[in-house]
C-alpha cells in the first residue's frame, strides 16, 4: 500500500469525524456579494442590507419581472378621483414572525421611518396631509397635492425601499439602528446564530401567506421551498469559485466576470446572466471650477467614450453594452433623447468646446477607486480620455471608503474635495427621474457633486406630482435631454451580473435583488 | 527571588503603559486618518445632511478630547463600546473570531516545532552537507513564496484534485473535533510553512553557534554522544533565539494572517480588523489593536521568564 493511500485513509477518517455532526435539512448555502453588517434596511443604506430586508420583510407592493409595481401586502388599492386619497387593504393572513396580525397602524409607522431616510419618501412625506387608519387592515393617504408617483415609490426596489415593520419597531428613530427584527417576510433571522462577518440564516416562515399569482421578479407568490438559508462571507473570490466547483457552497451571487472562464466548463455548474443591467457612472462636482462652468461639463460629456469603458471593465458583449439611457437602456422611461455626439469620443469637438469656454488648465481631480474589480480600471481610462480632448486631471487613487469620505466634503480638491468620480448604480435605482438619485439638483442638498439646476428640479417635481402615464414619459424624455445638456452626471455604459449556481440549485429567479423563494435544492 | 518579583512587577507596569499610549496613538489615528463611518452607514444613496445626523448620533461630532475621555472612561470600566454596524460589543466579537485565530496560530506553531527544530538541528550537525543545502534551498524557498500561492496550490491538491480536504471554512471545535482538524489543516499548513523556514534557519544558526563553544569540546572530550551532546548541550542553550522566535510568531499568527484566513475563509481576528478597518468601524478596531497590544506584551513576558529554563546563565 503506498504512503499516498495511507495519507487518504488518515484524511477520510477526519472527513469521517468531520461529518459526524448533525446536517441541516434544505440547506442552501450562499455567498453574498457583501458581508452584512447592518440588520435595519432603513438605517444602513447598503445594498446587501437591502438584499437582507427581502428575505424578513415584505412590501405594501413590489416590482414584477418586467419592473412593473404589482400589490403585495396589499389585496386592493385605490385613488379618489381628484387623486388626492390613496386608500390600501391589507391582504387576508398577514402575520408578523412573532405571530401577532400585521395592522395598518405598522404600515403607517413604517412608511413615516422609510420617508425620514429615503429622497423619495421625503418628497412623498413632504405631499402628505393625513395618515388614516380606517381599521385594522385598511388605511388611507391624505395628499395636500396630486403625487403620482405613490405606486413606484411605495414598490421602489433601489435603496432605501419601504419595507413594512410592526409599529413598535418602526417608530424608533430614523437616525438609529433597530434592535428588534422581526417581520412578515417569506424568511425569518435566526439572530442566535448571526455571526457578523461570518454568516448569517435564515430560516423558512411556516406562517408565511404567499400570493396566488406566480412569483415574477420580487412580486407574486413568495414560496419558501428550502427550510434554512445560510449567507456565507467569502471574502476571497478565487476561493468561491473553488468551493462552488467543490459543493461546499450551493451560490455565489455576482461571480466576477475574470473568473466566469473557470466556471464556464464545469458541468455541474450553471450560471445565470441577470436579466437587468446596472449603470457605471462618473459624476462631475458642480461646486468648484473647472465643472462649476456648465460649457466644460458639455466638453467633458463630448470627450467621454462610453466603449473605451466598458472595454477597460470586461468587454465581453454578452455582459457589458453602452447605453446611453438616464434611466437605463429597455426600462419603461429609457430615452436617448438628447444624446448624438455625446459619450462617443469625440475629442476633436472636446477640444473645441474647452477653447469657447476659455478653459485655463485647472486640472481635475479625478477620484481612482481601488479594491472594486470592476471599477478599477475606470478612472485610468477617463484619464486618458480627458487628457486627449486637452483637460489637465490629477487621478487620486484611493480604497472605496477613502473616496467615499471625500466624496462627501464640499471643499475644494486641494482641500481635501473632489472633481469627479466614478461608481455604479443598479438599475432600479435609476428607473426614473424622481428615483435616478444623481439626477437630484437641489445644490446644497443634493447628493455629492451637488447639482444645482432649477429646471432640473422642476422637471423632476413635475414628473414626481404627474400619474398619466403617457405625460409622465414626456417628462422622462425632456429630463435626459434636459441631462445631456447640462451634465449633472454621465453614463458611461452598462454591465450584468452573472450567479453562480451550484450542483442541485433550481428555481433561481432573476430578479432586480437577489432572491431565494422559489429556489430548491436536490 | 525578590529580582524576579521586581521583574514582574516593572513588566506589568510598563504593560499598562504600552496599552494607554497604544490606545491614545490608535485613537488619534483613526480620527485624523480620512474615513467617515457615517458616510459608509449612511450608503451612496444618502445627501450630506443624512450623513450629518448620522454622525451626531454616533457623536462623532463631538470635539476629540471629549470623544477620548468617554472612551477612556468605559474603557477603564471594561466597557470597550458597540460595533457601529452590529449593535454587538466588541468585546463579544473578538471573542467570536479569538477560537479560529488560536487554532491556526497554535496549529502552525505545533506543525513548526515539530518540523523546523528537528530540520534545524540536522542541518547544523550535517552542516555543509547535502542535507543542510536541502533544508536551506527550502527555507529559502518558504520563506520567498507568498502565503496566498501557498493556499492555493494547497488547496488545489488537496481539496480540489484529491478531494480530502475542504477548500474553505472553519469548522467550530464544538460542532465536532474531526471537522475541527480537517479545516484547519490546510491553513495551518500554509502558514507554517514560512515559519517552519523561518526557524529551521534560526535553529541552524544557534546551533551551530553553541556547537562551536568550549563546553560542547569538553563535552566530546568527556566522551558524551553526538545525540546527548546535542539535546542536552546545545539544544538548550540554542533555545534562547528559537523560542524568541516562536513567541513573537505566535503574537504575529493570532492577529497578523489576514491573507491566510481570506484565502481559507477562516473568520479570524485578522479579518475582522480588516472588515472593521474598511467599514471604519473605529470602537472594534480600537479594542482589536488594544487586545492584540496585550497579547503581544503578555507573550513578550512569557519569552522572557522561559529564558531562565533554558539557560542557566540568565537564571543567575
Amino acid at each position: 500500500m503506498g504512503v499516498h493511500k495511507y495519507l487518504a485513509m488518515g484524511f477520510s477518517a477526519l472527513l469521517a469525524l468531520g461529518h459526524c455532526q448533525p446536517a441541516h435539512a434544505e440547506t442552501l448555502r450562499a455567498v453574498m456579494s457583501f458581508g452584512l453588517k447592518s440588520l435595519d434596511p432603513i438605517w444602513h443604506g447598503s445594498t446587501v442590507t437591502r438584499n437582507y430586508g427581502y428575505m424578513v420583510y415584505d412590501t405594501l407592493f413590489a416590482l414584477d419581472a418586467d419592473l412593473k409595481p404589482k400589490p403585495q401586502m396589499v389585496d386592493r388599492w385605490s385613488e379618489s378621483d381628484d387623486k388626492l386619497v390613496y386608500t390600501f387593504t391589507l391582504r387576508d393572513g398577514l402575520k408578523w414572525h412573532d405571530g401577532a396580525p400585521v395592522t395598518s397602524e405598522d404600515c403607517i409607522a413604517s412608511i413615516k421611518r422609510w420617508g425620514a431616510r429615503d429622497a423619495i419618501g421625503q418628497v412623498m412625506l413632504a405631499s402628505i396631509a393625513q395618515y388614516k387608519s380606517l381599521d385594522e387592515k385598511t388605511f388611507q393617504l391624505v395628499f395636500k397635492e396630486p403625487f403620482g408617483s405613490v405606486i413606484s415609490a411605495l414598490s421602489k426596489a433601489g435603496i432605501v425601499v419601504p419595507f413594512i415593520m410592526p409599529k413598535r419597531i418602526a417608530e424608533t428613530d430614523p437616525f438609529k439602528q433597530i434592535t428588534e427584527f422581526v417581520g412578515s417576510g417569506p424568511f425569518m433571522l435566526k439572530k442566535d446564530e448571526w455571526q457578523p462577518g461570518i454568516k448569517t440564516v435564515f430560516i423558512r416562515n411556516p406562517d408565511y401567506k404567499p400570493r396566488n399569482e406566480a412569483a415574477s421578479g420580487l412580486a407574486g407568490g413568495k414560496v419558501a421551498k428550502v427550510d434554512r438559508v445560510e449567507w456565507t462571507e467569502m471574502p476571497d473570490s478565487q476561493t468561491q469559485v473553488s468551493a462552488l466547483i467543490n459543493g461546499e457552497i450551493d451560490i455565489i451571487e455576482q461571480v466576477p466576470h475574470d473568473l466566469l472562464t473557470l466556471l464556464a466548463s464545469n458541468k455541474e455548474v450553471t450560471l445565470e446572466r441577470m436579466k437587468y443591467s446596472s449603470q457605471f457612472v462618473l459624476r462631475p462636482n458642480w461646486l468648484h471650477p473647472p465643472l462649476n462652468n456648465v460649457q466644460i461639463r458639455q466638453a467633458m460629456i463630448v470627450a467621454l467614450d462610453q466603449k473605451g469603458f466598458i472595454d477597460a471593465a470586461g468587454g465581453n458583449p454578452e455582459y457589458f453594452k453602452t447605453c446611453k439611457a438616464y434611466f437605463s437602456c429597455n426600462t419603461e422611461f429609457s430615452s436617448t433623447a438628447g444624446s448624438d455626439g455625446k459619450i462617443e469620443g469625440d475629442w476633436k469637438k472636446a477640444r473645441q468646446l474647452l477653447k469657447e469656454a476659455n478653459y485655463d488648465g485647472t486640472p481635475i481631480t479625478l477620484m481612482h477607486t481601488t479594491g472594486r474589480a470592476l471599477f478599477e480600471n475606470l478612472a485610468p481610462v477617463a484619464k486618458a480620455q480627458l487628457e486627449r480632448a486637452g483637460f489637465k486631471v490629477t487621478m487620486i487613487t484611493a480604497e472605496y471608503m477613502t473616496v467615499m469620505t471625500r466624496a462627501i466634503r464640499k471643499e475644494p480638491p486641494e482641500k481635501g474635495g473632489w472633481g469627479v468620480l466614478i461608481h455604479g448604480w443598479d438599475q432600479v435605482n435609476i428607473l426614473d427621474p424622481l428615483s435616478n438619485p444623481s439626477l437630484q439638483a437641489n445644490c446644497e442638498k443634493a447628493r455629492p457633486g451637488w447639482p444645482c439646476d432649477k429646471k432640473l428640479e422642476e422637471l423632476r417635481n413635475q414628473f414626481a406630482r404627474e400619474s398619466d402615464p403617457v405625460k409622465r414619459k414626456k417628462i422622462a424624455d425632456e429630463v435626459q435631454a434636459y441631462a445631456m445638456q447640462v451634465v449633472p452626471y454621465v453614463p458611461l455604459g452598462e454591465w450584468y451580473g452573472v450567479t453562480g449556481l451550484g450542483k442541485g440549485v433550481s428555481g433561481w429567479l432573476s430578479a432586480p435583488v437577489p432572491i431565494f423563494w422559489g429556489v430548491t435544492k436536490n | 527571588m525578590p529580582h524576579m518579583i521586581s521583574f514582574m512587577v516593572r513588566r506589568v507596569l510598563s504593560t499598562v503603559l504600552v496599552l494607554a499610549i497604544v490606545s491614545v496613538f490608535v485613537f488619534l489615528l483613526l480620527r485624523l486618518s480620512l474615513g467617515d463611518p457615517a458616510a459608509a452607514i449612511a450608503g451612496d444613496n444618502a445627501t450630506s445632511e443624512q450623513i450629518e445626523q448620522i454622525r451626531s448620533k454616533l457623536g462623532l461630532d463631538r470635539p476629540l478630547v471629549t470623544q477620548f475621555l468617554i472612551w477612556s472612561k468605559l474603557g477603564l470600566q471594561g466597557d470597550l463600546g458597540e460595533s457601529f454596524y452590529f449593535r454587538k460589543g466588541v468585546v463579544d466579537l473578538i471573542s467570536q473570531h479569538i477560537e479560529p485565530s488560536m487554532a491556526l496560530a497554535l496549529g502552525a506553531i505545533a506543525l513548526t516545532v515539530l518540523i523546523a527544530i528537528p530540520l534545524g538541528v540536522i542541518a547544523a550537525y550535517r552542516n555543509g552537507s547535502w542535507v543542510d543545502r536541502v533544508v536551506m534551498g527550502f527555507s529559502v524557498m518558504g520563506v520567498s513564496v507568498p502565503t496566498f500561492v501557498i493556499g492555493y496550490v494547497l488547496i488545489y491538491v488537496f481539496a480540489i484534485k484529491l478531494n480530502w480536504l475542504p477548500v474553505q471554512g472553519y469548522h467550530w471545535i464544538a460542532n465536532g473535533f474531526g471537522g475541527f482538524l480537517t479545516s484547519i489543516l490546510l491553513p495551518c499548513l500554509t502558514l507554517a510553512v514560512v515559519q517552519i523556514a523561518l526557524v529551521a534557519r534560526i535553529t541552524r544558526a544557534s546551533v551551530i553557534d553553541v556547537l562551536k563553544e568550549d563546553y560542547i569540546r569538553t563535552a566530546r572530550a568527556k566522551g558524551l554522544t553526538d545525540r546527548a551532546i546535542l539535546m542536552r548541550h546545545a539544544l538548550r542553550v540554542a533555545a534562547v533565539p528559537i523560542v524568541t522566535v516562536i513567541g513573537i510568531s505566535i503574537a504575529l499568527l493570532i492577529g497578523g494572517v489576514v491573507v491566510t484566513e481570506t484565502v481559507f475563509n477562516v473568520p479570524g481576528l485578522g479579518r475582522l480588523t480588516v472588515d472593521a478597518v474598511l467599514a471604519r468601524d473605529f470602537p472594534v478596531i480600537q479594542a482589536i489593536i488594544l487586545f492584540l497590544s496585550f497579547v503581544y506584551v503578555i507573550i513578550n513576558l512569557m519569552i522572557d521568564l522561559t529564558y531562565g529554563l533554558f539557560d542557566p546563565r540568565v537564571r543567575s
